[in-house]
């Protein structure tokens, strides 16, 4: 179902894979020169938008080809470097791109007072070479070009997190430079002994001689050193250490990218290596790696959300959030089942949604305020509603609450859980939802039931109109999300058709006879 | 679809569009008000509208939009939820004349956030009312109980915002802990989520597990006050009398039993719960909980306190009688919410009144305050007369109903329960009655003078009854629980349409 392209005809269309690379990659270089502080947003914004529209005219490609094949340079696979978009990966770059532009648009207010003004051209170029890694990671084909787009990705946030105003700043980036690249480096040694085994580098290839392998110990061995070294990224318990701290002491305006997209990249890699690439046989049969997955999945949602309640920071109090979150995903992949991969990839899109949200309410506090500490709220519900207003919009999203996208994801994670009878994990999925509001809980109650001085108070007042139409458009696509799922759940459902036989599902008389 | 079922689709709207212009005119407030009363008497029109397709037996549907896979969001109309329909929107226009006369005579700050809460609450509880699946019962469901916190913590005061925490922490508890699940569960086995007569699950279920299915279902319908999960309702009296009218006798607790009703019958299915008894067990709970919580009313002496355990309850009749499974059952559980919503809407309406009147909350300061307001108090004797459950009131079919349901069943216990429940009943409910009337007023010097009455000089009773925009309410539904009893053959020809069992 693929459309192969002929490098002679210059059809645009045709190009657009390539198009979507070569933007931002081009961009970034030249964003180094730009002075002052309004050049080198304008260009980011542009970049943004830019790839937006491109991943937009790709979203409409696949829903019409199913996917699309592109080899770059002409070489044909396995030996060139292929770009191939499924569902599933235009889910996610559909997630980047816009979350990356909605969020850039509040990035110059921002920024104004994070970054000193010669710094202004460095971080956009590190924003838009990081755009550019996310979408190569996400697009590309090729298994050794993921660990290329993987570094280029990191070092790129290495940069962005040390530019923050705290001075624990470099230290949480120093932290995230040492375990990332201990992730990136157990991903290469898994794509060298894979490639060792096969000869190939391509992911189609690949996931078509790898299951015959499956009792190699070296391919075993292989797909071990990946989970870790993908695990790291997705700041998978206990590999999580390096998540909260880079959260906070990074400018908000990039928590607020990271957060939205960063862990969701190495989510992708981590789905598309396990059900494509490895393939269920080995992941779950040889070696059953739903036994490593789902304890740690499970300490993670409850240990993630109760640290969660017990922050004073919002900043990391989200940041410990996500890493519950991410918890919610795994367990989906945990499942092996259709429903389980619908829910890790729709959760995997729909965090980001409101993880953008979120962050973007505080890139507005900050702002205002100086700090995200919770007691720099109380009283601040009155004195601006629409900024904390959105912080409850988001969080109800994050809550599970119907009608937002969080729900759409619960749901489908419960009924991938159902399915296989795994009840106390339905219970303790119920107990983080729980204490998600709690969290969510005390936010309202300082914004609403405390009192603040007056020198406090004078600060608090709204986010300004740069920063809070871009709030309310992630908070309104949280809603949307909510009640129009045929983005989400559609490529995820596609993706999951796509792999169709490499689930486990439970038959019809399995679940009539257990319930 | 038809061209009325578009009403559906209004009836949820309109109140929350009516929201949204109270929010509008929150610097003018008799345009504001006025705007919210032409909203309730819109409201009720296009409910009464309904009647004529219901009651043909036609279906109107209205599908707004599809969710998760094959479930929508979407609404259609049955007896039940029409009846319920019906009393909210009725009630609604009453207590909004109330929370008006209470708000102004009170002082109260935020009537814009109070009314916007109160409209869009009603708005909630027309798409609980109206739903066509489990799915669209549980948003609106959660819809309400967020859109009622601001109502429960209005005051702002420390003790309201423990009683906002309570209230929230309790009900999104037991719906995202218990409710969520159970809605979850029924979807993987039976595949859809629809309301269908006979239920869904027959068949699809293994009826071991449906004693535990049902308990899910019944805790986690946390608005229907089932013990343990009750100390919400009290906890939320820190709200001003009109919310607690609004809360405890129109939408909210209603909208507790009502999901409860819908979920045994179209859900469930009553034929399936009865062939394996899985529901007795609930219907024991129920029996615990009215004991219990008229032995714990007796002992109060904040009036509002008393009522809230009254209300608890009254609501485990409407349980008892669904959980019985038998026709008999279902009448009195649908009686119940009729003639309680009535009565306890009246007994709220009186304790607010009292309270604009005298600032009195606790029951022994109530001595012969009869005299002074006649009114309410006999308003407040008929209403307790409902409750207890003698006629002529209407109070005594939902009671009569539901003993016979429990003969039916041959559950000699329950029907044991009932009848001493209406002795308890009797015994917390008249006694204030009798204290305002037979109980000579305190030393007049050492009275202080009725709040807004300093000099009465005219009046030769020396009645200082509450404003009129309080007293009218309570005179009308007091007179309602009266007609309900001649006029209940109206509410026992919808309810007899409900469709029971399977086609």
């Amino acid at each position: 179902m693929s459309s192969d392209v002929a490098l002679t005809t210059l059809n645009w269309v045709q190009q657009l894979p390539a198009i979507q690379i070569a933007v931002p990659l081009a961009a970034a270089p030249f964003c180094s020169l730009l002075p002052g502080r309004k050049a080198p947003w304008l260009l980011s914004q542009l970049v943004a938008l830019t790839s937006l529209c491109v991943a937009f005219l790709i979203y409409f490609q696949v829903l019409e080809h199913g996917s699309i094949t592109y080899r770059l340079g002409g070489w044909d696979a396995p030996w060139g470097i292929s770009i191939d978009i499924d569902s599933l990966n235009t889910l996610v770059l559909l997630l980047v791109t816009f979350t990356t532009t909605i969020i850039t648009f509040a990035a110059k207010a921002s920024l104004s007072q994070e970054i000193p003004e010669h710094k202004a051209a460095l971080y956009n170029t590190a924003l838009i070479l990081g755009l550019a890694a996310s979408i190569g990671i996400t697009i590309t084909g090729d298994a050794f070009n993921v660990f290329v787009f993987l570094e280029i990705s990191s070092l790129s946030t290495y940069a962005l997190i040390a530019m923050g105003k705290d001075p624990r700043a470099l230290l949480a980036s120093f932290r995230y430079l040492i375990m990332g690249t201990i992730g990136a480096t157990f991903i290469l040694i898994a794509i060298g002994l894979m490639y060792m085994a096969t000869g190939t580098l391509n992911m189609a290839d690949l996931s078509q001689r790898l299951p015959a392998l499956a009792d190699s110990s070296m391919i075993q061995a292989s797909f071990a050193f990946f989970v870790i070294g993908a695990g790291l990224k997705i700041a998978l318990f206990p590999m999580h250490f390096w998540l909260p701290s880079a959260y906070t002491y990074a400018p908000s305006i990039a928590s607020t990218v990271l957060a939205a997209t960063a862990t969701k990249v190495s989510m992708y890699v981590l789905i598309r290596f396990i059900f494509d690439v490895y393939g269920v046989d080995i992941a779950f049969d040889t070696l059953n790696i739903a036994l490593f997955l789902l304890p740690l999945s499970l300490i993670a949602i409850v240990s993630g959300s109760l640290s969660a309640i017990f922050r004073t920071e919002l900043k990391s109090l989200l940041a410990y959030s996500s890493v519950a979150q991410m918890g919610y995903m795994t367990i989906g992949i945990a499942t092996a089942t259709t429903a389980g991969f619908t829910a890790a990839t729709v959760h995997m899109f729909n965090h980001g949604i409101i993880k953008a949200a979120l962050f973007l309410v505080l890139v507005g506090i900050t702002y205002r305020l100086g700090s995200c500490e919770l007691k720099q709220l109380a009283g601040a519900g009155r004195r601006m509603p629409w900024t904390i207003g959105a912080f409850v919009a988001g969080g109800l999203s994050l809550m599970g609450v119907p009608t937002t996208a969080g729900f759409i994801s619960k749901w489908y994670l419960i009924l991938a859980v159902i399915e296989r009878g795994w009840w106390p994990v339905v219970i303790l999925i119920l107990i983080s939802s729980l204490l998600a509001v709690v969290y969510v809980w005390k936010v309202v109650e300082h914004a609403w039931f405390k009192e603040a001085d007056q020198t406090l108070a004078d600060k608090q007042t709204e986010a300004p109109l740069s920063i809070l139409i871009p709030v309310w458009i992630m908070v309104i696509a949280n809603f949307y999300f909510g009640l129009d799922t045929s983005i989400p759940v559609g490529l995820a459902e596609t993706a999951a058709q796509n792999l169709a036989g490499v689930f486990n599902n439970p038959t019809l008389e399995t679940l009539a006879g257990d319930l | 679809m038809n061209e009325s079922s578009i009403i559906l689709l209004l009836c949820v709207l309109v109140p929350m569009f009516a929201a949204f212009l109270v929010w509008l005119n929150s610097d003018r407030p008799n345009v504001r008000d006025a705007t919210s009363i032409v909203t309730t008497v819109i409201l009720f029109g296009l409910v009464l509208k309904l009647y004529p397709a219901v009651l043909a037996g036609e279906t109107l549907e209205f599908e707004v939009a599809t969710l998760v896979a094959n479930i929508s969001l979407k609404f259609s109309v049955e007896p039940l939820g029409l009846m319920f329909a019906t009393i909210a929107s009725g009630l609604w226009i009453i207590t909004t004349l109330y929370a008006i006369g209470y708000m102004r005579g009170n002082n109260e700050k935020h009537h814009t956030r109070f009314f916007f809460c109160f409209a869009f609450s009603i708005g909630a509880a027309m798409g609980i009312a109206f739903s066509d699946n489990l799915l669209t019962l549980f948003i609106f469901y959660e819809v309400l109980t967020l859109s009622t916190y601001p109502l429960v913590t209005h005051k702002g005061t420390d003790a309201a915002r423990q009683g906002g925490r309570n209230y929230l922490s309790t009900l999104l508890t037991t719906s995202i802990g218990f409710l969520l699940p159970a809605i979850i569960w029924t979807y993987a086995s039976a595949g859809t989520l629809d309301f269908i007569p006979g239920g869904v699950l027959a068949g699809q279920f293994n009826p071991a597990y449906l004693p535990l299915l049902i308990a899910l279902f019944a805790f986690g319908i946390g608005k229907a006050a089932l013990m343990p999960f009750h100390k919400w309702l009290p906890s939320a009296m820190v709200a001003p009398t009109p919310v607690s009218a609004l809360l405890h006798a129109v939408a909210v607790v209603k909208a507790g039993v009502f999901t409860m009703m819908k979920v045994m019958i179209y859900t469930v299915g009553l034929d399936f719960a009865a062939m394996t008894s899985a529901s007795m067990p609930i219907a024991y709970v129920a029996c615990f909980t009215l004991t219990v919580a008229s032995l714990i009313a007796m002992q109060k002496d904040n009036l509002k306190a008393r009522l809230a355990y009254s209300t608890i309850g009254q609501l485990s009749y409407v349980v008892l009688g669904i959980m019985l499974a038998n026709q008999a059952g279902v009448f009195g559980g649908a009686m119940q919410i009729a003639m309680h919503a009535m009565g306890k809407i009246t007994l709220f309406f009186c304790a607010g009144a009292i309270y604009v009147a005298t600032h009195k909350t606790e029951i022994s300061d109530m001595q012969g305050l009869g005299r002074k307001m006649p009114f309410t108090f006999a308003a407040f004797f008929i209403a307790s007369l409902s409750i207890i459950g003698l006629p002529p009131l209407g109070g005594s079919w939902a009671k009569f109903y539901l003993i016979m349901g429990s003969l039916e069943a041959e559950q000699m216990i329950i029907v044991a329960a009932l009848l001493l429940s209406s002795l308890l009943n009797i015994a917390y409910l008249l006694p204030i009655v009798a204290r305002a009337f037979f109980l000579p007023l305190p030393d007049s010097k050492q009275a202080a003078p009725m709040i807004g009455h300093e000099s009465n000089d005219i009046n030769p009773l020396h009645v200082q009854e509450a404003p009129i925009l309080c007293l009218m309410p309570l005179i009308i539904t007091a007179a309602g629980s009266v007609a309900l009893f001649f006029y209940a053959d109206a509410i026992y020809a919808l309810i007899a349409l409900i469709p029971l069992s399977g086609g």
